[in-house]
């Protein structure tokens, strides 16, 4: 028979074991945790806060009226025109390149694939000072487009060529381990029951890479609409014409119109967010970064 | 039909045209344009390349940019593994929010955490309003800089040491217990042992990031010649000046330095691999 005195020296016998919790045990948890979200909430959630705390500094008029400015209306309708050139065009791009790498063998494979991610490892102000290099007056077809009138360099074609190059590898990586895990079977018993070769990727691996696909296009996008750097080099920084939405945020900013510089920036944290949430509900339908 | 280059007959169509394509885009956009870069700067007289990369103005730059880059993902190495430990072993309110924010790094442009780091930790910021009367200055400082390299380094450990921490069997932490060991020991025995791999893929790709960036740091950082100045920014001067060939030195230089990192990435994840492999 096991009196109450017995009971408590099991239970404080107990609490020493491993797998259960102790004191120490819990004060250990709990610091390791405050230490991060101190970490996070300085980094993280300040900053994000900070930039709508002050875009709406002065009200909701001033704000809104922020973006009635011709700029900043000039600036979202570049930002959005590179990225609805640069999107489509990658993700046509990462969906060949996967295809061509998951679906076959060949030499050089490895060597594709590193080539393919190497933009992730450039600087973005190198990425867009290749480009100056290449088209800029000085640089190797500057000659040749001056010739024809033809302005890449301080103008769109250079923001979207920039754009494209720090982008590259979004959609491909993302589909390439996916599409190697999944396999052929299932295309192959498609195309040996004679369906044709379009006809087996839309309704046979499309279905099956849909998830990782969008995963790649909201990260891609979210890159292309956000870039700086590269673009900055490009660009020429010609207000109301060549300044995308972080260029124009730059302009505004160094001008001290922390009102219409912070309204643009919360319309890219907004983008970031949205983001973030599509790449969340993506990642609970089941999907998994590889 | 036989295909060029296949290892293996294949019934699915479209080797050809997808490999030329996925070939010709990368040269077209990525390989031409870096191509171009090292053309340039090996069309420099080679004396005039070296006194341009070993000016003192550049080499206080790379200075700067690795000194901030390395005590950042020094910091990322810290708080990012308790950040990820945080969240693969320890349950709390909000622990779903948190993993989600963790990749806010990778979706926000940077230019909007530059100007949104830099009003933060200005001496009037939110932050930096506590930090000013201890004397410690963060904004337009090497301090800032390196607050804007540690954020956008951060998801890059967390992400990578995740997983690892997940792989540590729980069985064998017990075991240990069981037969004695401290906490502090089987951390150190077990756990770190096994996180190592990842912990060190997570520093170099947070490292190789935080070297080449750019726009969250130019906000913050104050941009003093020879005090504040990052390499990437040096570039954009020497562009903003029509010294196209001091550029591409500079450039050249950035871009060696990635290679090597993507080398010491590449080694890294071959070496984790293996002694996964062996611990099985």
């Amino acid at each position: 028979m096991a009196g109450p005195a017995t009971s408590e020296a099991i239970a404080a016998e107990l609490a020493t074991r491993p797998g259960h919790t102790n004191k120490r045990a819990m004060l250990v948890r709990w610091l390791v945790i405050a230490m991060s979200m101190a970490f996070l909430g300085a980094l993280l959630a300040a900053p994000l806060a900070a930039v709508f705390a002050t875009a709406l500094h002065s009200g909701l008029t001033a704000y809104f009226q922020s973006f009635a400015d011709p700029d900043t209306r000039a600036a979202i309708r570049l930002t959005l025109t590179t990225a609805a050139v640069v999107v489509p065009l990658n993700t046509i791009f990462g969906i060949t390149a996967a295809w061509c790498i998951a679906k076959f063998e060949f030499r050089g494979k490895s060597m594709l694939i590193t080539l393919i991610d190497l933009p992730l490892a450039v600087s973005p102000v190198v990425s867009g000072l290749i480009y100056v290099l290449l088209f800029g007056a000085n640089g190797w077809f500057g000659a040749w487009l001056q010739e024809h009138e033809i302005s890449i360099v301080y103008a769109l074609p250079g923001i979207i060529l920039a754009t494209m190059f720090v982008t590259f590898p979004y959609v491909a990586r993302e589909l390439i381990p996916l599409m190697q895990q999944l396999g052929n079977d299932e295309e192959e018993a498609a195309i040996t029951l004679g369906a044709g070769g379009w006809f087996t990727f839309f309704h046979v691996t499309l279905p099956r890479i849909r998830w990782g696909l969008v995963y790649g296009v909201i990260l891609c996008n979210a890159r292309a609409m956000g870039e700086f750097g590269a673009v900055s080099v490009v660009s020429g920084n010609i207000r109301g014409l060549t300044t995308t939405m972080p260029l124009h945020i730059e302009i505004l900013y160094n001008e001290y119109n922390f009102v219409g510089a912070f309204a643009v920036a919360s319309m890219l944290s907004m983008l970031a967010v949205v983001t973030l949430i599509i790449k969340t509900l993506v990642e609970r339908s089941g999907y998994r970064r590889r | 039909m036989k295909m060029v280059g296949q290892k293996e007959p294949n019934v699915l169509p479209g080797f050809g045209i997808t490999l030329g394509f996925t070939t010709f885009f990368l040269c077209a956009i990525v390989l031409l344009p870096l191509s171009a870069l090292v053309l340039k700067a090996g069309g420099m007289d080679f004396a005039r390349f070296v006194e341009v990369i070993t000016s003192p103005r550049a080499v206080a730059s790379y200075r700067l940019s690795f000194g901030a880059s390395m005590v950042a993902a020094i910091m990322n190495m810290v708080f990012g593994f308790a950040i990820a430990w945080s969240l693969v072993r320890y349950d709390f309110p909000g622990r779903k929010f948190v993993d989600a924010i963790i990749d806010l790094p990778f979706a926000l442009p940077t230019a909007v955490s530059g100007i949104a780091l830099t009003t933060v930790f200005a001496a009037n910021g939110w932050i930096g309003q506590y930090l000013e009367p201890m004397g410690i200055k963060v904004a337009y400082t090497w301090i800032g800089i390196t607050v804007a390299l540690t954020l956008i380094g951060m998801p890059f450990v967390v992400r990578t040491v995740q997983p690892a921490i997940q792989e540590v069997q729980r069985d064998l932490e017990d075991a240990a217990e069981t037969l004695g060991a401290g906490r502090f020991y089987v951390f150190r025995r077990i756990v770190i042992p096994t996180v190592l791999p990842a912990l060190l893929t997570g520093f170099t790709l947070a490292f190789a990031r935080a070297v080449g960036e750019y726009g969250s740091v130019i906000f913050i950082a104050g941009n003093m010649p020879m005090k504040t100045e990052i390499t990437p920014l040096l570039i954009v001067i020497r562009l903003e000046e029509f010294d196209y060939a001091g550029a591409a030195a500079l450039g050249v230089v950035m871009l060696s330095i990635s290679f090597v990192m993507l080398l010491a990435i590449n080694l890294l994840q071959v070496w984790g691999r293996k002694r996964l492999m062996v611990s099985r």
